[in-house]
């Protein structure tokens, strides 16, 4: 395989390429799931290629294919040649990449127990006997489960002499219940909507415990159908661990992105709020809110070795007491923002957030874990804390404009706070508000006793689109005078 | 790149390696091209050559599938006993309906173009450039993305089924954008040359530019006309909550309620592969002839579609929306047998745009819609924001831009509330294919939150 690498390497640098990098993956995926007591699918996908990016006149090319040849590593590096050609005509600036990066390494994912190793028959017996206990509650009609396990075998070269081979693995699934009833539907789903998915082996999936939670799942779909309407008003909202972690992902991940904030999303993702001249300036939320990029959190579905240019993981302040004061960026685009802060762009070192969602896509910036930092709080003394509020759980719907400003969102469950106890339970629970207004209203944050990782897998990006995996710390959290229950 | 001799050759190496009972396999190749342009110029420009093999093994009803794009004999052999090892360790499936019997397929009309197919990067670039140029000699950024593709798709089963169909697409969209406004087009069609670039790039650009500084304007409701871009999500959501398995649950908007005169008479709805302009894709990824649907008859709810599995489990036919069993380009996404239109076309009216302006006292014109998502799936309460083009409407005239604007409203009430349909298709580039929708005009829409810009 290092030879044609290699090849690919040598062509590129031949054909004119001021620099080039090639990336082999080799990805298996293990996938189960179920509904309504019957195996729906189980299958095993393997998929390997490869990709060359090449820089030639101040312009990108990049071609990958699926056929792992000599003839072929020629005919794509030619390609990606002739690609950054046709795109050097409609260039205006000079790209500048920073120091160079060279590093020859080696990275695994820590695993305990090798998820491919776990029998198919264990894994459906499990999601089989969730299924089960869920649908002991009348009202679900539908009861659902998956286990996805993936292991992705990754080798980068570049011309300025890197070769760094990364194995990682990833585990996740979930259980969700569907109630029914009257013209009414209600969903709960456990630990999140879709799936958790976290850079671990099988070990994450004991700890979830499906069967454990399913009758928990299955009876709160069932009360959700006679719950009363969640009110539409302003009030306290206390929002648990995973919806936070979204809130995270679409207010904060994405508008640090610096692609987003110099325009190269604009016409897909959008842009971002997030405008250089605010960086160390601007107040994205109250004191006590600080958010880091961290690319080395054990577990997270953004922890990697190096990204996809070769860049060490790293931990990179986004928000410090409530400051914004960082970027997730490529090498590219840390220089740029050098040179319009009138810093020395050849300085400028990337924070290592370049990821592509396989050997067939140009590394683009992509989040890492982007955690909330641990408050104070005991969860039970926050809601003992408050008078009067709302406490919600679980996404359900997400929604955000193209600048990252203006949010809806809705959880799957709500309960009323009143008293500083729980009260009743609400359905259809939204909230919407404004990205600093929202973090600057955040007055307490719970401790590391409540704080955990949510894996996204499916965050959607770029064009041709990807799906990224990243990840989100989070503990639950209050946010004053939050507008609720917008419903049609 | 293989031809239909070589795939037709390769899935029967495949069955002959099978023991199963019954045995699919699902052949997709695609060779993508994208350029993707910003800040008036292109900053990724990419090319792919991909396929996969997809297998499913049946024993009895307990189904293994397995996929790969190694297409050694090896691989092969691997790749047909790991689906039959996954088949042998799980419990049968009772509503696995068998795999597809050979059938007959209508002789359509094709959709493959050699210009499509073999379109450079420097046809795409030349192109965009237009775009750009017209952008920068009026100080407007242009965005975007043009993509040229070929695609191959063929299946066969081990009850002698064979079915192959190349086709091409060309996809383009354009924001244009000043530092208060934004303009937006887009485009999609088999045939590359039907799309006209330039024009598109045009229309971007100077709606970004009658867009600049926008007013504000509170939240509430409001009469709309909805330009076919914005009526696309309409469109796209209602025309997939018509999926068979919903239905039957009874979680789609359509459950409980077909043959009832829910929406307006104005509004027809289909999926027709047959439908001019559509891509003319005669089967599904289960083999399945694709059937045309009619979705909304003049406001009547009317037929959902189902794959091969939820057909038999509910007591219908098939109707040729079956997806592949996995999405093999897409390694960690989950899989499953799920069911989807591609041919969805809003029916038109016989009002013009300028007149469903004309027609309104007072409203807004929204260009399209941004980031929208359901918040109740029955009565498909949708939320999401206005972009690229809002505007207020005074005595029949575009009278000035304002800010976007969050809205949150059921797609089956706006759907009542039609007041004229426009008389001109579009075609939107949407998940795997495009959807052909008018401007429509409705009495009202609830708007519930605004922005900055």
């Amino acid at each position: 395989m290092n030879d044609l690498l290699a090849l690919a390497l040598n062509r590129a640098q031949l054909l004119g390429a001021a620099y080039a990098d090639v990336r082999t993956l080799t990805a298996r995926e293990q996938s189960v799931s179920v509904r309504n007591g019957v195996v729906e699918g189980v299958g095993e996908l393997e998929n390997a290629g490869f990709g060359v990016r090449v820089l030639v006149n101040d312009a990108w090319g990049f071609a990958s294919s699926a056929i792992v040849t000599a003839k072929e590593v020629e005919r794509i590096t030619a390609e990606a040649i002739a690609i950054a050609k046709a795109s050097a005509s409609y260039q205006q600036r000079r790209v500048y990449l920073g120091p160079p990066e060279v590093h020859q390494a080696v990275y695994r994912t820590p695993v305990e127990i090798d998820p491919f190793t776990v029998s198919i028959e264990d894994k459906i017996a499990l999601l089989l006997e969730a299924d089960r206990l869920m649908r002991a509650e009348a009202s679900v009609k539908v009861a659902q489960g998956n286990l996805v396990c993936l292991r992705k075998h990754q080798t980068f070269a570049s011309t300025e002499g890197s070769t760094i081979e990364q194995e990682i693995f990833e585990t996740g699934g979930a259980i969700m219940a569907l109630a029914i009833a009257n013209g009414e539907i209600q969903r709960r789903s456990y630990p999140n909507v879709f799936r958790d998915q976290h850079a671990e082996g099988w070990e994450f999936i004991q700890r979830l415990d499906f069967v454990g939670n399913a009758p928990r799942i299955g009876a709160e779909a069932a009360a959700l159908l006679s719950a009363e309407q969640c009110p539409n008003q302003v009030t306290t909202l206390i929002l648990d661990r995973t919806q936070l972690g979204l809130q995270i992902h679409e207010s904060c991940g994405h508008p640090t992105e610096l692609d987003r904030v110099f325009g190269t999303e604009a016409a897909y993702a959008g842009t971002s709020f997030l405008t250089p001249e605010k960086l160390g300036v601007f107040r994205y939320g109250s004191e006590i809110v600080n958010l880091t990029a961290d690319a080395t959190t054990p577990g997270g579905l953004g922890t990697f070795g190096y990204d996809d240019e070769g860049v060490p993981a790293q931990r990179v302040p986004l928000v410090r007491e409530g400051l914004f004061v960082g970027y997730l960026s490529s090498r590219e685009t840390a220089t740029q923002l050098a040179q319009l802060r009138g810093e020395d762009p050849s300085l400028s070192r990337s924070g290592g957030a370049m990821r592509a969602s396989g050997w067939n896509r140009i590394p683009i910036i992509r989040m890492t874990n982007i955690n909330l930092e641990p408050g104070t709080w005991e969860l039970e003394d926050l809601i003992a804390d408050t008078d009067e509020g709302i406490y919600m759980e679980t996404n359900k719907s997400w929604s955000i404009d193209n600048l990252r400003l203006n949010f809806l969102f809705g959880t799957e469950l709500a309960y009323e706070i009143k008293g500083g106890k729980r009260g009743k339970l609400y359905k259809n629970a939204t909230y919407t508000g404004m990205t600093p207004e929202f973090w600057g209203a955040c007055d307490a944050i719970c401790n590391a006793n409540s704080w955990g990782l949510w894996g996204v897998p499916n965050c959607g990006k770029g064009q041709p689109s990807q799906t990224a995996h990243a990840g989100h710390g989070a503990a639950p959290a209050r946010f004053r005078n939050v507008r609720v229950g917008v419903m049609k | 790149m293989l031809n239909e001799h070589d795939i037709k050759a390769l899935l029967q190496r495949v069955i002959s390696r099978s023991s199963g009972d019954e045995t699919e396999v699902l052949f997709l190749g695609l060779d993508e091209a994208l350029t993707r342009f910003a800040n008036n110029e292109i900053h990724q420009n990419v090319a792919e050559t991909n396929f996969s093999l997809v297998v499913s093994v049946a024993l009895g009803k307990r189904i293994g599938m397995a996929s790969t794009n190694n297409l050694s004999d090896a691989a092969l052999d691997q790749l047909v006993e790991r689906a039959t090892m996954l088949a042998r360790l799980q419990p049968e499936n009772p509503d696995f309906p068998g795999f597809a019997p050979p059938v007959a397929f209508p002789e359509g009309r094709q959709a493959f173009d050699e210009a499509t197919a073999s379109a450079t990067p420097e046809l795409r670039a030349h192109a965009v450039g237009e775009v750009i140029r017209y952008a920068l000699d009026r100080g407007v950024v242009a965005s975007g993305a043009f993509s040229t593709s070929r695609y191959q798709w063929a299946i066969a089963t081990s009850h002698g089924l064979f079915a192959w169909h190349p086709l091409t697409l060309a996809e383009l969209t354009i924001v244009a954008m000043t530092e208060t406004g934004s303009g937006y087009a887009a485009d999609a069609a088999w045939q590359v040359a039907q799309i006209p670039v330039a024009q598109h790039g045009k229309i971007a650009v100077d709606k970004a530019l009658a867009s600049q500084n926008p007013r504000e304007l509170a939240p509430g409701d409001y009469p709309v006309v909805l330009e076919a871009a914005a009526v696309h999500d309409l469109v796209a959501f209602m025309g997939g909550g018509a999926n068979g398995m919903n239905v039957a649950e009874g979680s789609s908007w359509m459950s409980g309620r077909q043959g009832q005169a829910l929406l307006s008479p104005t509004i027809t709805l289909v999926d027709d592969p047959d439908a001019p302009e559509h891509l003319p894709i005669p089967f599904d990824f289960e083999g399945t002839p694709r059937q045309p649907l009619t979705i909304i008859r003049e406001g009547v709810v009317g037929d959902a579609f189902y794959n091969r599995q939820w057909a038999a489990k509910t007591g219908h036919a098939a109707t040729g929306h079956g997806t592949p069993p996995v999405s093999p380009f897409a390694p960690g996404s989950a899989m499953g047998r799920m069911m989807f239109p591609m041919h969805l076309t809003l029916q038109a009216g016989d009002t013009s745009v300028e007149q469903l302006v004309s027609n309104m006292e007072r409203g807004l014109y929204v260009t399209r819609f941004n980031y929208t998502r359901p918040v109740h799936p029955r009565e498909m309460v949708v939320t999401g924001l206005t972009r690229d083009g809002t505007f207020w409407i005074e005595n029949g005239e575009i009278a000035y831009p304002v800010k976007n604007l969050r809205f949150t409203q059921s797609y089956v009430e706006a759907l009542q509330n039609v007041a004229a349909v426009g008389d001109t298709l579009h075609r939107e580039p949407g998940y795997a294919s495009f959807t052909r929708n008018p401007a429509l005009q409705l009495t009202q829409f609830r708007f519930t939150g605004k922005t900055e810009f």
